[in-house]
């Protein structure tokens, strides 16, 4: 076993290209992609997992990045905001939110578009009941929810229209 | 961020003997981490005294699901996301698949376990009050063997364990024959998502006519550990469920608890709700009678 | 220009894109070469004299700049208004978590680690922690009498109105601390050069505050000090004057290390630690006529301003003029008082002093409804300020506002009758009681009185040689929409395409001072400053004589493009000035206390389940008059993030205090309303336009935050049939008030029949 103290190498995938760092095993996911990988899309609001703030995809799944442990995540495939828009164009759930007025100081956005992507992979057409559930679990300030909802609900109609 | 990640060791060796044998070679040394729903809470705020960790996550060994005729072995490793998605497990114990649906966000629930659930043995735990009604067993491993305890004496008092230093929990048993049951929980929290308990019941009952041939009502946050409502219990069984069995009911449930004032509420408002939530079961109990 | 095509459309928001891809940058994603991060050591005591300062073992110290109160260059203050809070204690504390000294390190990850390691004694003196030990003045911990600031607003004669009262009703109305819970956290970066001088960048609502208040500290001219605002996370209030604190530690910081400091506080730090919403007390004693017509009364409102007065003389103020709410008093007194207590100071927050008097004013008029025998609607109907009427300040109202419009389409789109008649019956066969509650408001835009001439904001438009248009104006964007309303203003003016203009980063060094972005003032008064700017570089261009009157966006360009290439530079500035015959005694605080006034009816439907004591607001319908509604998606996002914030206020979010001090200073036990706990929030406008605002259009950023808790709790009030009169109603407060009740139904709340 190589030594336990001391930064490691660890692999990852994150949006679809592979990268190599060096980090110690309990450096947070979400410190690792804003400073060692400069992905700082990916906020710290709490530092509790509470917000949501620092929500990213960890093969297939919605978690927050705060709470995770880099070395947990040695070979995983990782997505974050930066990984949503394809080169310049936006996904149809951006357009959505700027659209419906879903991003007003932008800085729950990020994770908010994550979970919402997390939901329409799974509930192509959600009711608002299952949108307001799957976002349950990030805190807006700004928006009192309603426009963000409405723009989650908007996407999944275009996505389904094509 | 108030901890220096230098300070600590995580190891990961990815295999379940592997971490068996460094438990028992290095005892209370290495603190097991699963989803880190709990400890990274700890650690970002300074607070996790424990430097050397070792990690149990997405261990092949903890986390699967089986299905036997007579019961399910849930892995420890299980996280709430697995348990609410199980279709036996939906299907037959639905107080565990609502209480995995109110623990934190889908974000949490994707990385907290069962068995970290448990361990942490947070007195507000919400799924802990269903894995008592469900009479669950626990398999505990560790280099020496396994072992299997009735999950009843697991807990030995606040934030203390059967446990022994070495050992982990690998599996949670539970029997199944609870599918005809009648079924009640209720979480009380500060909101509708994302909140630790202030109250939390769940409760199975079976009726012939209107007598009460089983009820089980367990509950948590009232106590340092989620506790069984035995003294309740026995005096509705064989009982009829009317609203005199009801009344008392709630007095002895509110006799059996020991809530405190804390941070979040106060004792007096768990002693009430409790009992509300005893009778609100209870009728549910009885209206069942009617409906075919 | 006779149809609008810019003004009154929901463009794209200016900065939408960056923020739905993450590009947008937030203080804590930018880093400066050599920075260093900075901490801060705090107070644990809430009053008392520091003895001794000891530097623990098991820190290299020599690797850390150290900063305390002698290090600072100019005056040991964050100027405001009273200059009387210290950036750094010096010998004496006066609340838990005020700032003692200042660590900085190029490792952030040590610095928790050396903030443990100060080991600071103290000789802790009494210390006072609510209203009533303060006004009671055993001890005096502010001033000469704990006070920081009193009000008394006069109108005809109270004394004599109490003999011809049919009924006199009164009672006392509490509320709480908030917390403003932006998701991002107070942060800035500075950096300081002996040449150059001092630049500080941050997550802030008014750079030329901190301006202000770092020329004092770091005693450096005026060019010497550069404040810019980076993208804002969220601000509410929490950072109209809490970053001249923060920046104020980083500029003392950086000038002493000689390299750029960061300082970002984490989640505890920042709830523990800044400001919140100030609690309040208010009484009211009303004589009321015997059909209900307000004869006169008495109030008083008393807020909680903390250790030091920061803002506490303008929230009073809001708060003592929104007391009286949108009633015809003939006769008040209003004595209104701002006192000191031994917690870190309370600030801004949304709404500012008016979410509590209003709270106050609300709750009473469904009392006095009660005690009258009327309904909450015809009591307000029979007492609502009408057109020539005074206010409580003796402004005439002139706008053609008609509050019984207002609160008639209200109920209809409530549907309030029908569901108050069929919650009447169906409450007394179940366990969850419904109830229907009313709040009837207003909202003051702008600085009271004569605040906004005393601003004297200026505004900047330019011309670039593209034909590009730049708003430059100190007023930020913190996702109420600056950016894209401004520019909408710009563009509508000018006739161009939205999408060429475009508005400049809030740079001191860049923007002239358009006034803070506070008090609902910014489409307002900065909004009509830059249609008068923007109109301003047309008229430049023609009457250069290189641009006709009506003129097409190219025409425009060309004219642009000469013009710069012969002048170097086309700007045109404007200057508030203070319409004529607008007047404010502000001895006797009197005359038009605002330039306009928003007006409003907010209806909400609650169930509280008796089982567990809890209350789910089911609909909310927020009915505003806004004078102009310049952006519909934008204007509905402040309403349902206003309302939101309301029922967090109401229901939801309560300060935990021991000693002085936030003991609940986490997300996971302050609680926030999630996306699972808000009703569908129903919102709808009437415009009336504003002869004083930007196409018409009035203040709508604080409005919606007087009236959720009023509304919600009146609805409470209407499904249990008792009354509640302190937020925030937490469960376990309501089975509090439902067992003492059913212990002792006899309590008397109210004073009825004299």
């Amino acid at each position: 076993m190589s030594d336990p103290r001391g930064p490691r190498e660890i692999s990852l995938t994150v949006n679809g290209q592979g990268k190599t760092l060096r980090a110690y095993p309990m450096e947070r996911l979400l410190d690792v992609l804003r400073q060692h990988l400069k992905l700082t899309g990916s906020k710290e609001g709490c530092g509790e997992g509470e917000c949501g703030a620092c929500a990213v995809i960890v093969d297939g799944a919605l978690v927050n990045s705060c709470l995770v442990p880099v070395l947990q995540v040695q070979n995983s495939t990782i997505v974050t905001i930066e990984g949503m828009a394809q080169s310049s164009r936006l996904s149809p759930l951006q357009k959505s939110f700027l659209d419906c007025g879903g991003a007003q100081c932008g800085i729950c956005t990020p994770g908010m578009i994550l979970a919402a992507h997390h939901l329409l992979s799974r509930v192509p057409r959600p009711s608002p009941e299952e949108i307001r559930e799957a976002l349950a679990g990030n805190l807006c300030r700004c928006t009192g929810y309603a426009q963000i909802c409405e723009g989650v609900a908007n996407a999944a109609n275009r996505e389904v229209l094509g | 961020m108030r901890a220096d990640p230098v300070d600590y060791e995580l190891l990961a060796p990815g295999n379940l003997p592997d971490v068996l044998s460094l438990l028992a070679h290095e005892p209370e040394t290495w603190l097991p981490i699963a989803g880190g729903t709990d400890l990274m809470v700890l650690y970002a705020s300074g607070r996790l005294s424990q430097k050397k960790l070792v990690s149990l996550w997405n261990l092949p060994e903890l986390r699967f699901i089986d299905v036997a005729d007579d019961e399910i072995r849930i892995g420890a490793g299980c996280t709430y996301t697995d348990i609410r998605n199980h279709p036996t497990i939906v299907h037959e114990f639905s107080l565990l698949t609502t209480a995995a649906r109110w623990t934190g966000s889908i974000a949490n629930q994707n990385r907290g376990t069962l068995g970290g659930n448990i361990v942490n043995a947070s007195p507000a735990a919400d799924s802990l009050p269903a894995l008592l009604i469900y009479e669950a067993d626990l398999i505990l491993v560790s280099a020496r063997g396994e072992r299997r305890v009735l999950y009843t004496t697991f807990h030995t008092g606040y934030k203390s364990s059967v446990l022994a230093p070495d050992e982990l929990i690998r599996a949670i048993c539970l029997p199944r024959h609870f599918a005809n049951h009648i079924s009640y929980s209720r979480k009380v929290g500060a909101r509708n998502a994302q909140a630790i308990s202030k109250v939390c019941l769940a409760a199975l009952g079976k009726l012939d006519r209107d007598t009460v041939t089983d009820v089980r009502i367990a509950i948590g946050s009232v106590a340092p550990v989620p506790l069984r409502l035995r003294s309740t219990e026995d005096a509705l069984k064989g009982k009829a469920i009317d609203s005199h069995a009801i009344a008392t009911a709630r007095s002895n449930a509110i006799a059996e608890i020991q809530p405190i004032d804390d941070i979040r509420s106060t004792a007096a408002y768990r002693a009430a709700v409790a009992g509300n939530l005893v009778v609100e079961f209870l009728n549910a109990l009885r209206e069942s009678i009617t409906r075919p | 220009m006779t149809t609008e095509h810019i003004v009154g459309a929901s463009v794209p928001r200016k900065e939408g894109g960056d923020k739905v891809t993450g590009r947008a940058q937030y203080i804590d994603d930018l880093t400066m070469p050599g920075m260093l991060y900075g901490a801060t050591v705090r107070s644990r005591i809430p009053r008392g004299k520091i003895k001794k300062i000891s530097f623990g073992t098991g820190i290299s110290w020599d690797e850390f700049v150290i900063v305390s109160a002698k290090d600072i260059p100019g005056k040991n203050c964050i100027a405001l208004i009273l200059d009387d809070q210290p950036c750094l204690a010096d010998g004496v504390v006066n609340h838990p978590e005020e700032p003692i000294l200042l660590l900085a390190h190029p490792n952030p990850h040590i610095l928790p680690k050396a903030v443990e390691a100060v080991a600071i004694e103290y000789e802790p003196l009494p210390a006072l922690f609510t209203i009533e030990d303060s006004e009671r003045q055993e001890t005096i911990i502010w001033g000469a009498d704990n006070t920081f600031k009193r009000y008394l607003v006069e109108k005809g004669d109270v004394d004599s109105i109490w003999q011809k009262a049919g009924f006199i009703v009164e009672a006392e109305y509490h509320t709480g601390a908030q917390e403003q819970l932006y998701i991002e956290n107070n942060g800035v970066i500075a950096s300081y050069d002996p040449n150059s001088g001092l630049t500080l960048w941050g997550s802030l609502q008014c750079p030329y505050y901190v301006h202000k208040a770092l020329i004092k500290l770091c005693a450096l001219p005026e060019d010497k000090v550069r404040v810019v605002q980076t993208e804002t996370g969220g601000a509410f209030g929490g950072k109209e004057e809490y970053p001249s604190m923060i920046g104020g530690h980083a500029a003392l910081l950086a000038m002493k290390a000689g390299r750029a400091v960061k300082i970002v506080y984490d989640r505890m730090e920042d709830m523990v630690a800044t400001t919140k919403r100030h609690p309040s007390r208010t009484r009211h004693r009303t004589a009321v006529s015997s059909d209900g017509k307000i004869l006169g009364g008495e109030i008083e409102f008393v807020v909680d301003g903390g250790a030091y007065s920061t803002l506490s003389s303008v929230v009073l103020s809001r708060g003592t003029i929104h007391a009286a709410g949108p009633y015809y008093w003939p006769n008040i007194r209003i004595r209104a008082k701002a006192v000191a207590t031994n917690a870190p100071p309370h600030g801004a927050f949304r709404g500012f002093g008016a979410p509590q008097s209003l709270f106050a004013m609300e709750r009473h008029m469904d009392r006095i409804a009660a005690t009258v025998g009327l309904s909450p609607i015809e009591i307000r109907k029979r007492n609502f300020l009408k057109t020539g009427q005074t206010t409580a300040t003796d402004q005439t109202i002139n706008e053609p506002i008609n509050l019984e419009k207002l609160l008639d389409r209200a109920l209809e789109l409530s549907d309030y009758h029908a569901r108050k008649a069929h919650f009447r019956n169906e409450n007394q066969s179940r366990t969850c009681k419904k109830g229907i509650g009313i709040a009837t408001f207003l909202h003051g835009s702008g600085f009271t009185g004569s605040g906004e001439r005393y601003l004297a904001s200026v505004v900047g438009v330019e011309g670039l040689a593209n034909g590009r248009v730049r708003v430059l104006v100190s007023s930020t964007e913190f996702g109420q929409g600056t950016k894209t309303v401004l520019c909408q203003i710009a563009a509508e003016t000018l006739g161009l395409p939205y999408e060429q203009v475009e508005i400049a980063q809030a740079d001191t060094d860049d923007v002239p001072n358009s006034g803070p972005t506070v008090a609902s003032r910014t489409v307002m008064v900065v909004g009509k400053l830059v249609q008068s700017a923007a109109s301003g570089v047309a008229q430049t261009l023609i009457a250069a004589g290189i641009l006709r009157k009506e003129f097409s966006p190219k025409e425009f360009r060309d004219a642009c493009s000469k013009y710069i290439a012969q002048h170097g530079q086309l700007k045109s500035l404007a200057q508030y000035e203070a319409p004529p015959n607008v007047y404010w005694d502000d001895e006797k605080y009197r005359g038009e206390a605002y330039a306009a006034y928003s007006w409003a009816v907010y209806i909400a439907e609650v169930s509280v389940d008796l089982a567990i004591y809890s209350v789910v607001v089911d609909d909310f319908v927020a009915l505003q008059e806004v004078g102009k509604v310049l952006h519909p998606v934008l204007a509905r996002g402040q309403i349902t993030g206003g309302v939101a914030q309301g029922i967090g206020y109401t229901l939801y979010e309560k300060v935990v205090w021991q000693n002085g001090r936030m003991q609940n200073g986490q997300m996971t036990n302050y609680i926030m309303p999630t996306s699972a706990d808000l009703p569908p929030i129903r919102v709808y406008f009437e415009e009336l336009g504003n002869v004083h605002g930007a196409f018409g259009a009035k203040g709508i950023g604080e409005l919606p935050m007087d009236g959720p808790a009023p509304a919600i709790v009146n609805a409470i009030a209407d499904a249990l049939g008792t009354p509640f009169d302190s937020i925030p109603l937490l469960p376990e407060d309501i089975f509090q008030t439902m067992e003492s009740c059913s212990q002792s139904p006899e309590a008397p709340l109210t004073q009825g029949v004299r």
